[in-house]
């Protein structure tokens, strides 16, 4: 599991494996909101919380069709089937990964964007908090949309299509928390929720991913 | 004498030939019977007027929109259970009629929702669920369209419905946590004493049940089509062979 792991993450720091892109894409939504609504600090905050979850969203989407799409191609997907480890786990490390160098680069540059959008003070611990908590549910959830159109060749409009209904909760839950932390607000309830919401995906959605890569395979 | 019988194709394709008509004949009957009833047998409502009576289109395709994918979703189980091709049919079937009845309901609310609430929409949790549960229609027919093998794509499918049913019901108490509604509560339930007056409740339930015998038959209908359109390609694929 852990040459999985390490070969997933060189795969994505080597050139052309799309590290940085994601992390652009956020950097470049966090100046083009401004520009479109307007300079006035008021607004920008007001709607900052909301505009940084949904721009770590569709990063995190960017990316989501290299997971196994490669994999499939060059047949390593079936070595991996075949090996002695579980399928399941086998999603768990790649979208492990996928985290680590999408989401986890996401938390830690959000603060910096909520600079940019002018996020009030006491907002900034529970974005970081809330995307480290949420962030985990988007790429398994990916995972699993992306084992789901891993033999549709050009798959990555239809990943999109069925991928972000499935974001849902997560987005309303994690922007509640730095909404409600932003205006001194109790958090602890949709914190919660969203910690649920990780966990429940990172337990369950291995296996209905393990069981679409199989069909996939087949 | 089982239900799995109709797991058969041949099966199915006798009985349904034979229901078809009568449960057509039924929706037809009891739509014209509960929508003429209800236009124009019914006093206005004190307060909303004659906009009150898109409640006779509105209520019946709300609930068939998601009673729909309660019944995909069990077609779906059963066809990853059990493997029955018929079954996993009868949910692709499904998926394009309860999309329209989702909309056929997001439509009338926002006509009935503009002289009554002064807005045609609002993010309110109701109306917020059911553009979600349309995103959830589109995603399961666009993947139904985009896999060529239909054993995968009935497979895949059925998975996305299970996971995404999963989704959509947490959704549902997500928008339910995210903003408090605008719209009034359940106008039916089985539990309440009294739901609507009695006056509008004879002609709705008529109107439910012909939109429940209308979408029986169109799902019919539909699996119908599939089941042809499998054996027209079993067909070519033979004369490919020989």
């Amino acid at each position: 599991m852990g040459a999985l792991l390490s070969r997933d993450l060189r795969l994505a720091m080597r050139a052309g494996g799309g590290f940085g892109l994601g992390l652009a894409f956020f950097l470049l939504l966090a100046v083009l909101v401004p520009l479109g609504v307007g300079p006035e600090g008021g607004v920008l905050g007001k709607i900052a919380p909301g505009i940084l979850w949904v721009g770590a969203l569709l990063s995190c989407l960017l990316s989501l069709d290299r997971i196994f799409a490669l994999d499939f191609e060059d047949g390593s997907l079936d070595l991996l089937a075949t090996s002695p480890m579980p399928l399941e786990a086998v999603v768990a490390v790649k979208a492990l990964a996928h985290w680590l160098v999408t989401g986890l680069p996401l938390t830690a540059v959000a603060p910096v964007l909520g600079v940019l959008l002018n996020l009030p003070v006491e907002g900034y611990g529970w974005l970081v908090l809330s995307l480290l908590l949420g962030t985990p549910a988007l790429s398994v959830i990916g995972a699993f949309g992306a084992a789901l159109v891993v033999g549709v060749k050009r798959g990555g409009l239809l990943l999109s299509l069925l991928v972000l209904p499935l974001y849902v909760p997560t987005l309303i839950f994690g922007a509640e928390v730095v909404k409600r932390g932003a205006a001194g607000l109790e958090v602890v309830v949709p914190l919660l929720l969203l910690a649920g919401i990780t966990l429940g995906a990172a337990a369950l959605l291995p296996f209905a991913a393990a069981a679409a890569i199989r069909v996939n395979l087949r | 004498m089982s239900i799995w019988e109709y797991a058969n194709p041949k099966k199915f394709m006798q009985t349904s030939a034979w229901a078809l008509p009568w449960v057509m004949g039924l929706a037809v009957l009891s739509l014209v019977a509960g929508l003429i009833w209800g236009f124009f047998f019914t006093p206005d409502d004190f307060r909303q007027g004659s906009t009150v009576k898109i409640i006779y289109l509105h209520v019946p395709a709300a609930m068939m929109a998601i009673n729909a994918w309660v019944m995909m979703l069990v077609t779906s189980l059963i066809w990853l259970v059990r493997r029955h091709h018929v079954s996993a049919l009868a949910a692709k079937a499904a998926a394009p009629v309860g999309l329209t009845f989702t909309v056929i309901a997001l439509v009338t609310g926002a006509l009935w929702g503009q002289p009554m609430w002064g807005t045609w929409w609002a993010w309110d949790p109701r109306l917020t669920s059911f553009l979600i549960l349309t995103l959830f229609y589109m995603g399961y027919i666009a993947l139904w369209e985009a896999i060529e093998n239909p054993d995968t794509a009935a497979d895949l499918t059925a998975v996305l419905c299970l996971v995404g049913s999963v989704f959509a019901l947490l959704s549902r108490y997500a928008v339910l946590f995210w903003n408090q509604g605008l719209h009034q509560g359940a106008s039916l339930s089985l539990d309440k004493e009294e739901n609507v007056a009695d006056v509008f409740w004879f002609p709705l339930l008529v109107c439910i049940g012909g939109f429940v015998l209308l979408f029986v038959a169109l799902v019919l209908m539909r699996t119908r089509t599939e089941i042809r359109a499998r054996r027209l390609q079993a067909l070519l694929a033979r004369e490919r062979l020989a």
